[in-house]
């Protein structure tokens, strides 16, 4: 009972506080400083969604205006008129001009252009830069956690792997871990959308899939700030790979049911009017399966972390106990609901993987029409 | 705009009536719950996909 009182208390003191801060701040702050404080946050999150040249953990802002950056550099590697590799710190966070075998090179809008020695980036009427665009096989802040993420699945499921020949088919560590969602993967998405016979060779690819696509989610809420499953290029490779797989796999089923679905059960001259419908609407799908897959993982983590970081901007604009700690708890709990996602979302592309599998490798009679 | 509200609004009715279905055939059927579950996320993911398809197309 006596706690209970000092709970209330001490919630209503807060409530107070909150408000006492509230009404002495208004008064202080004029429109102009928030709209810029606005501008400032969107371009911050706008900056965060993208991929960077250089790893940058976080930038601390002086007084006096300049920016210190806190990170390390990461290797350009751009293929013009022979290879030009350099490291990331020439062009001082896309400050100035870098200078590299006598070519120069300016970072505009997240691209390298080549430049002259002034760095002057030359835009047509639709400011688009005109300058050349060099090839540019950068080592990204993006292709960096790529590669992390792969090695970290390499020795965690080779560790795995390991475990079992030395305990008997056993698995020890974190392995014990991941064993139950391998199994699931196994025996919940690929035997019954697959079918017993064909899944062991597709199992490989999904179990890839879904734990590279979960590793990079859950990457993507830690503070390194990297948003990689967020960016298109990755969701298309991923789904390219899928699209690849369906379409080679394809067994004689998968094929007579995209030209000729209806089979024997109708004379030529009765089906060719329904084919001149049908069989483009089944060829667009072929594509549109895979399309659908990459702006799905694209968009819902794009989507999360524009959310996410825009309640954890309304922190700094409020400025207040209450609308602060009121964005903060917003913001856990959005976090919380962004750990579910990346669950569900590498879920759900090996599920709609290993659907579209299933329809490529299925040998039986069709019983239903798509 | 307001195309983008509409797409929207509608994600939001679809997802929200298989959800709805979804904790209907549960309650119905428990067994069911697992079978029931991965049908209603593979459908749920299919609008929501459509979603934001039209939400890029109109933004």
């Amino acid at each position: 009972m006596q706690q209970r009182l000092l709970f209330k208390l001490l919630t209503s003191l807060l409530f107070l506080i909150a408000f006492q801060a509230n009404a002495q701040h208004e008064e202080k702050v004029e429109l102009s400083s928030v709209e810029a404080e606005k501008e400032e946050r969107k371009e911050y999150i706008q900056h965060h969604l993208l991929d960077s040249y250089d790893f940058n953990l976080f930038s601390i802002k002086k007084d006096d205006g300049t920016k210190s950056h806190i990170g390390f550099p990461l290797p350009i590697i751009l293929w013009d008129n022979g290879l030009q590799v350099f490291s990331s710190s020439k062009f001082n966070h896309g400050e100035s001009v870098a200078e590299n075998n006598g070519n120069y090179y300016k970072i505009d809008h997240n691209k390298i252009y080549k430049t002259k020695a002034d760095g002057e980036i030359i835009y047509d009427e639709e400011h688009h830069a005109t300058n050349t665009k060099p090839l540019d096989f950068s080592i990204t802040k993006s292709v960096v956690m790529i590669f992390l993420t792969g090695l970290l699945m390499f020795l965690l499921f080779a560790g795995l792997a390991k475990s079992y020949v030395k305990n008997g088919g056993i698995a020890s560590g974190v392995g014990r871990f991941f064993e139950p969602i391998v199994l699931y993967i196994r025996d919940d998405i690929a035997r019954p959308n697959i079918g017993e016979k064909h899944y062991k060779k597709y199992m490989g690819y999904l179990l890839t899939i879904f734990f590279f696509i979960w590793f990079l989610n859950m990457f993507g809420l830690t503070p390194f700030g990297v948003n990689v499953t967020g960016n298109i290029a990755v969701t298309f490779a991923m789904a390219l790979l899928t699209f690849l797989i369906t379409n080679f796999t394809g067994k004689k089923d998968y094929w007579k049911h995209l030209f000729d679905p209806l089979g024997d059960s109708m004379p030529w001259y009765g089906k060719l009017p329904i084919y001149i419908i049908l069989v483009p609407i089944e060829l667009l799908g072929v594509f549109i399966k895979p399309f659908s897959l990459l702006i799905r993982l694209y968009a819902n983590m794009q989507a999360g972390h524009i959310v996410l970081m825009s309640l954890i901007g309304l922190m700094f604009l409020f400025k207040s106990w209450f609308g602060s700690g009121m964005s903060f708890m917003l913001a856990f709990a959005i976090s919380l609901i962004e750990i579910l996602v990346a669950l569900l979302q590498a879920y759900i592309f090996t599920m709609l993987s290993a659907l579209y599998f299933g329809f490529a490798a299925e040998e039986h009679e069709h019983q239903e029409a798509h | 705009m307001v195309g983008a509200g509409l797409v929207v609004i509608g994600v939001g009715i679809g997802i929200g009536r298989i959800g709805g279905s979804a904790m209907d055939a549960i309650a119905r059927q428990p067994e069911a719950y697992g079978k029931i579950q991965t049908a209603m996320l593979i459908a749920a993911a299919l609008i929501e996909g459509i979603g934001f398809a039209a939400l890029f197309a109109v933004s």
